[in-house]
């Protein structure tokens, strides 16, 4: 693994075994990452975002979850192999996960800064008032004066909470940040604060950061390379300037069509027909391909391989194999 | 010429709360023309649904009137109400929680034509009008036994426009139907709203936070914030010529799937403002870039600067 690497993912395959069979979370799943990059993970509920995210800190809650087989590389360690002692080491101090949703993701019988303050006083072997100093300078980070650092989560505001919530999360500056949908609970301009505070702070601290998402726009804003998920795997792979200027997978470009645009006006939306496939019923060969305008009958067969199109811009679509014709589509 | 089906003026609603009374609407004004859209826009506890709920007189406004074709909403007998609420119907919010989880899809579809006495009441008959409605909102007819939680997001929102289609109402307030679904999900059912708007000339209040799904929808939108409105446009209007400081940074905060498109970013600064006993000036006035001395003590009238295009700022005073 050369120097700049910071995390690799290779194969990973994650299963939940339910009462009603298996469901099939994460399908060899790959990924690479440099160091202060990031990676904007794309995809609508059900794609196996979270699962991927979990799995890499090994939270997948077990049983039902289980992560069958893959790699994960962090730092030239597998983290798939490590001692459950050593996973704590890492928890939190080298890599740290903000939680989509700030309403309750924070202790409401801790003050905050005794929130922030836990975890650097775990994995940094400073003593009670040395921690509560590094929370408190943390909170002026995010712009939470200190004066509210004894206050408790109900009596902030939701966009307060998320900030305290990546106070706790750069804490112990993390080389890797995984953020689950940070945002989506959030106002619009609020929002566009709490990006622009985890802009900063990325670049301020150099972590490279892992960005779930369902929402093409804050991937847009903040991620250098994107991954598209669907049903389990990574259906496209790319910079985000090839990503946009021109998505290659039918997938994608259907969720291009499905969101509303700002700037153009078109009289319906272009939607990606059908629903999402049944987790514990996947289609065979593509698991697009029941919602695909480019379907053929190879589709539903043949399992699609990740073919790169060149730049490092991966899509897994029988169409880039030479297999199927895109047929036109208005 | 087109009519105005239902007029909103000076409607309130304070709510007594122990910290004192909470503006949540205060005092706004607005028409909705027969077959049209208006887009109700604004962040969480701006009072945009409270303004949904007072219009079908789910709530009891505190002042104003709400008049649906010529008929006073706000002061009508209970008989007559009922029989109003068969011409307004509402979408909620939540797939999730709007449904009755001990009804089949066919009886949460079929109630309102049985409170109502629309049709023939016999089993069949109302079996086959559930049908024709699941039909039109694209359910499919294997689905009539379920129950909601059998059901994703986006077939249970389709339930609940088909119960809210099922009287054959003329005017519709929807409140974030879109908004807990997935993006391609998302479009489907804003496309089924506008296919219902053509085929049955509906009228819609159409409540959301999201500008560019409003954008998409609207003939005309409102902007909301705190209990006010603070300007009013044709759809492409407020776009091309955004006019309050509130609406610009509103504007400028959302993430564009684009890298093409560059925007100055306006952020603004704190947050929301409580609506518990707002100060007597502009209720923006705390967070706004241009604030004046006069905003923070008397409040701005929405007033119409360019053709039907309305504006709450002393910036545009002449």
């Amino acid at each position: 693994m050369d120097d700049n690497k910071i995390l690799e993912i290779k194969d990973l395959v994650v299963h939940y075994i339910t009462d009603e069979g298996v469901v099939e979370a994460v399908n060899g799943f790959n990924v690479e990452l440099n160091k202060r990059e990031t990676l904007g993970l794309v995809g609508e509920t059900g794609a196996g975002k979270t699962t991927t995210a979990l799995s890499i800190l090994r939270l997948v809650p077990n049983p039902p979850g289980k992560i069958i087989s893959g790699d994960i590389h962090f730092n030239g360690e597998n983290l798939l192999e490590v001692e459950e002692e050593r996973m704590r080491q890492i928890r939190g101090n080298q890599i740290s996960m903000i939680f989509q949703d700030p309403m309750t993701s924070l202790n409401p019988v801790m003050t905050v800064v005794e929130q922030i303050a836990e975890g650097i006083r775990i994995h940094q072997e400073v003593g009670a008032k040395e921690s509560i100093e590094r929370a408190e300078t943390m909170l002026e980070l995010v712009g939470i004066p200190k004066e509210r650092a004894n206050n408790y989560p109900h009596e902030f505001s939701g966009g307060m909470k998320q900030r305290v919530i990546i106070a706790i999360a750069l804490a112990c500056n993390p080389s890797l940040l995984i953020a689950d949908e940070p945002t989506t609970a959030l106002d619009v301009t609020i929002q566009a604060q709490v990006l622009e505070l985890m802009r900063d702070l990325k670049k301020e601290f150099s972590t490279a950061m892992i960005l779930i998402t369902h929402d093409l726009g804050v991937v847009a804003e903040i991620c250098d390379k994107v991954a598209v998920m669907y049903a389990g795997e990574i259906i496209e792979y790319a910079a985000i300037e090839d990503l946009f200027e021109e998505p290659k997978h039918p997938y994608t470009v259907g969720l291009f069509g499905s969101i509303p645009s700002l700037d153009k006006n078109v009289n319906r939306l272009d939607p990606i027909k059908g629903l999402m496939p049944e987790p514990t019923d996947l289609p065979s060969g593509c698991k697009f391909h029941p919602r695909c305008p480019h379907a053929d009958p190879i589709c539903s067969k043949q399992d699609p391989l990740t073919t790169d199109v060149g730049g490092n811009h991966q899509v897994r679509c029988l169409i880039y194999e030479g297999l199927v014709e895109p047929k036109e589509v208005l | 010429m087109t009519e105005a089906i239902l007029k909103v003026a000076g409607l309130k609603k304070y709510f007594d709360t122990p910290k004192g009374l909470l503006h949540a609407v205060d005092d706004i004004n607005f028409e909705i023309n027969k077959g049209e859209t208006l887009g109700l826009v604004g962040e969480s506890g701006c009072g945009k649904s409270t303004t949904g709920r007072l219009i079908l007189r789910l709530l009891k406004a505190t002042d104003g009137s709400v008049s649906f074709e010529g008929k006073d909403i706000i002061n009508m007998g209970k008989k007559d109400l009922a029989r109003m609420r068969r011409e307004m119907q509402i979408i909620f919010q939540d797939p999730f929680s709007s449904l009755n989880p001990r009804l089949s899809v066919s009886e949460i579809i079929g109630e309102p034509l049985i409170i109502h006495k629309i049709g023939d009441q016999d089993k069949i008959s109302i079996q086959k009008e559930v049908s024709r409605l699941m039909d039109t909102v694209g359910l499919s007819q294997s689905l009539i036994n379920s129950y909601p939680h059998e059901l994703d997001g986006g077939r249970r929102q389709r339930i609940g426009v088909a119960r809210a289609l099922s009287l054959n109402p003329k005017f519709i307030v929807a409140d974030e139907p879109v908004s807990a679904l997935d993006v391609s999900i998302q479009a489907q059912v804003l496309n089924l709203l506008q296919d219902l708007q053509e085929e049955f000339g509906l009228t819609y209040l159409f409540i959301t936070h999201d500008l560019s799904v409003v954008k998409h929808i609207s003939d005309t939108i409102a902007v909301m914030y705190l209990g006010k409105l603070v300007e009013k446009a044709p759809s492409s209007a407020l776009f091309e010529n955004t006019m309050h400081p509130y609406t610009k940074a509103l504007l400028s905060a959302i993430p564009i799937p684009s890298l093409k498109v560059k925007r100055d970013k306006i952020l603004l600064k704190g947050e929301i403002a409580s609506p518990i006993n707002p100060s007597p000036g502009c209720r923006f006035a705390p967070r706004c870039p241009y604030r004046m001395d006069k905003c923070d003590n008397i409040d701005p009238e929405l007033v119409e600067i360019e053709k039907d295009h309305f504006v709450s700022c002393f910036l545009f005073d002449k």
